[in-house]
């Protein structure tokens, strides 16, 4: 958890909402997993102070890339920003995904900015040569973002979107049955939505699939000193309260306590 | 030669190396990777309850102008878990150990702090009397001087070690609570805990916080606190530990020199991890400054004509 200052090296809109972010990461000695974040100061001022989570989008060799979407305050600051300036923020923090390298094709369900936490994913099963499927989902066209990055990455890419009508439960669900009849799913993986994570657990637990899902809840410390951002897991044990920040954000499908 | 420099304070039994520590709720061991524990003025792990507590609903946090509320509702593992393994945790390092305690009755504060004071290697205990007294009429302890001073005084009657009182800011005349904790026998107060504050999102014209209300932190409450540890230094003698939004070490330096002996840090590690003992270094840059080679010599040091 430890504090670092890395050169910002740009700092783009890329949509209407969403804004794209590279970092020089050479300096940093500890290694970074998909799934894991960072804890960001969004200004050069004192204000707003508390620093925001965001996962990391991209890792390359000497940079890592964060996609973010302009919601309040703090990244309506992070805009302003700029290339030379430097970044601070804690991390790497987290526990990130865990990626079967004998898996033969993995589902990602990602809703809205929950791409930008799952791409990185991707990018190793590329890596790994686990094959990807890729549910995107989002208000509209604009905001589905990493769809050409996947299927760079050449991964079999499923747009919907409110804007086309076609984001509702029941539809995902049917792409998602196509999407299993075809292939051979070793692990599905969900960030960005209540929705599809329930829909995403249950045909887990239909399927014997595992699963991992990225939570997101409002942050404290990120240093698992302050208990505020929590969430339940089934243990054999009970119902076991975990912080978000240091036992997750990335936590079995499977076990996770869906509100 | 150069002239050391002495930032020792003592409260009580307690030698603090340094007036700086972290503020109950805001410090964990999982800081240990961050700063050097041996390095602070004492160690004060979260609020511990007799019985294992699940806490509130999420969001337990929200940010407002330069602050922000929080309501994590005392998550606690309990009694039998603090004894075995927070007590033992912390006890490897040199800085002297703080238990902060959290109950819902005076009974209920008596009998655990008879089984944590007793412990070897605690050196002190810090009440949080900002809970709410569930015996009671459901108000926090510390908003009553009659309930201060009797709780402290049966604590006192459990245990030898030294007794901080954490006073509650949410009341009338906080001189009239430190009072009554002194004369229920506490050793030193600490000015204060959050001060209770609510936030709407206007957008859902709901809460901003799961519990609607919170406890209020950080730089926007620090006058207040200031004015506090002012406030209590003029009409009791007792050691103060000032506490809330301190950012820096100026922040730091205000409350010494308003009358506080050593100061908690809560808010501002978790912006920036090292906040603790940047604070000791920007204090001791100022002492130099100033050729001010003993903090004791700061403390309440407030020029008034
Ligand atoms: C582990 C993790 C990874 C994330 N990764 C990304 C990412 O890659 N890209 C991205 O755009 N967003 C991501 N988010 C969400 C992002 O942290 C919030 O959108 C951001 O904090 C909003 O700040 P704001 O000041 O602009 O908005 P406001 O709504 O004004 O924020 C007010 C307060 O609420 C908190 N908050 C609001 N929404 C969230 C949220 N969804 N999660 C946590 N805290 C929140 C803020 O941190 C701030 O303290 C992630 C969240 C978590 C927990
Ligand atoms: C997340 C959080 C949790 C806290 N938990 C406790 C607690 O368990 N017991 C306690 O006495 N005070 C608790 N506090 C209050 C702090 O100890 C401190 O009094 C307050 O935050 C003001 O100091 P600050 O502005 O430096 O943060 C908590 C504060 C925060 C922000």
């Amino acid at each position: 958890m430890k504090q670092h200052f890395m050169p910002i090296i740009s700092n783009q809109q890329v949509s209407s909402r969403y804004w794209h972010m590279v970092v020089d990461s050479s300096r940093l000695t500890s290694p970074i997993e998909p799934g894991q974040f960072f804890h960001i100061r969004c200004s050069q001022g004192s204000f707003p102070f508390l620093r925001r989570p965001f996962s990391i989008y991209r890792i390359n060799e000497s940079t890592i890339e964060f996609l973010y979407l302009v919601k309040g305050e703090g990244t309506q600051e992070m805009t302003h920003l700029q290339a030379g300036e430097m970044l601070d923020v804690v991390g790497p923090l987290g526990v990130g995904f865990s990626l079967d390298k004998s898996a033969d094709t993995i589902l990602l369900v990602a809703r809205g900015v929950g791409i930008a936490t799952l791409a990185a994913l991707a990018q190793e099963a590329v890596e790994k040569n686990v094959k990807c499927a890729a549910i995107l989902s989002a208000r509209s066209k604009d905001d589905l973002l990493a769809a050409d990055l996947l299927q760079g990455f050449g991964a079999e890419v499923y747009k919907v979107t409110e804007e086309d009508g076609t984001s509702d439960v029941a539809n995902v669900e049917e792409i998602i049955r196509g999407i299993l009849k075809r292939n051979k799913i070793d692990g599905i993986y969900t960030c960005g939505s209540r929705r599809l994570s329930r829909l995403s657990q249950n045909i887990a637990n239909e399927y014997h699939i595992p699963g991992e899902i990225a939570l997101e809840e409002h942050m404290g410390c990120a240093m698992g000193a302050c208990f505020a951002c929590v969430c339940d897991v089934k243990e054999d044990t009970g119902v076991k309260s975990v912080r978000v920040c240091l036992e997750g954000p990335v936590f079995s499908l499977e076990k996770v306590v869906l509100g | 030669m150069i002239a050391q420099l002495n930032t020792e304070i003592v409260i009580g039994s307690l030698k603090l190396k340094n007036p700086i520590m972290p503020a109950s709720g805001a410090f964990g061991p999982e800081m240990k990777d961050a700063i050097d524990f041996n390095e602070l003025g004492a160690l004060v792990p979260k609020s511990i309850t007799r019985l294992p507590q699940p806490g509130n609903r999420t969001p337990r946090v929200c940010e407002t102008t330069a602050g922000m509320i929080n309501s994590i509702g005392i998550q606690s593992k309990g009694l039998d878990y603090y004894m075995k393994y927070t007590i033992p945790e912390f006890a490897a390092y040199s800085a002297p150990l703080i238990s902060s305690i959290s109950a819902d009755s005076v009974d209920e504060f008596a009998e655990m702090s008879e089984v944590i004071g007793n412990h070897p290697d605690v050196d002190a205990l810090e009440l949080n009397i900002s809970c709410p007294n569930l015996k009671g009429n459901g108000e926090a302890f510390g908003m009553n001087a009659e309930v201060t001073e009797s709780l402290i005084q049966a604590v006192k009657n459990v245990t030898d070690v030294p007794l901080i009182a954490k006073l509650t800011p949410n009341v009338t005349s906080i001189q009239d609570i430190a009072l009554a904790a002194e004369a229920g026998g506490a050793t030193a107060l600490n000015v204060a805990n959050t001060l209770l504050a609510m936030a709407i999102d206007t957008e859902s014209r709901r809460p901003l916080i799961g519990n609607i209300m919170g406890g209020f932190s950080g730089p926007a409450v620090k006058p207040v606190i200031v004015r506090m540890i002012y406030q209590v230094s003029q009409v009791t003698n007792l050691p103060i530990i000032g506490c809330g939004g301190i950012m820096n070490g100026k922040d730091a330096l205000e409350m010494i020199i308003a009358g506080a002996s050593a100061v908690q840090v809560g808010t501002a590690s978790f912006i920036y991890p090292t906040a603790m003992p940047d604070i000791l270094e920007e204090i001791k840059d100022y002492m130099k400054r100033h050729a001010i080679y003993d903090i004791n010599e700061l403390v309440g040091s407030i020029q008034v004509d």
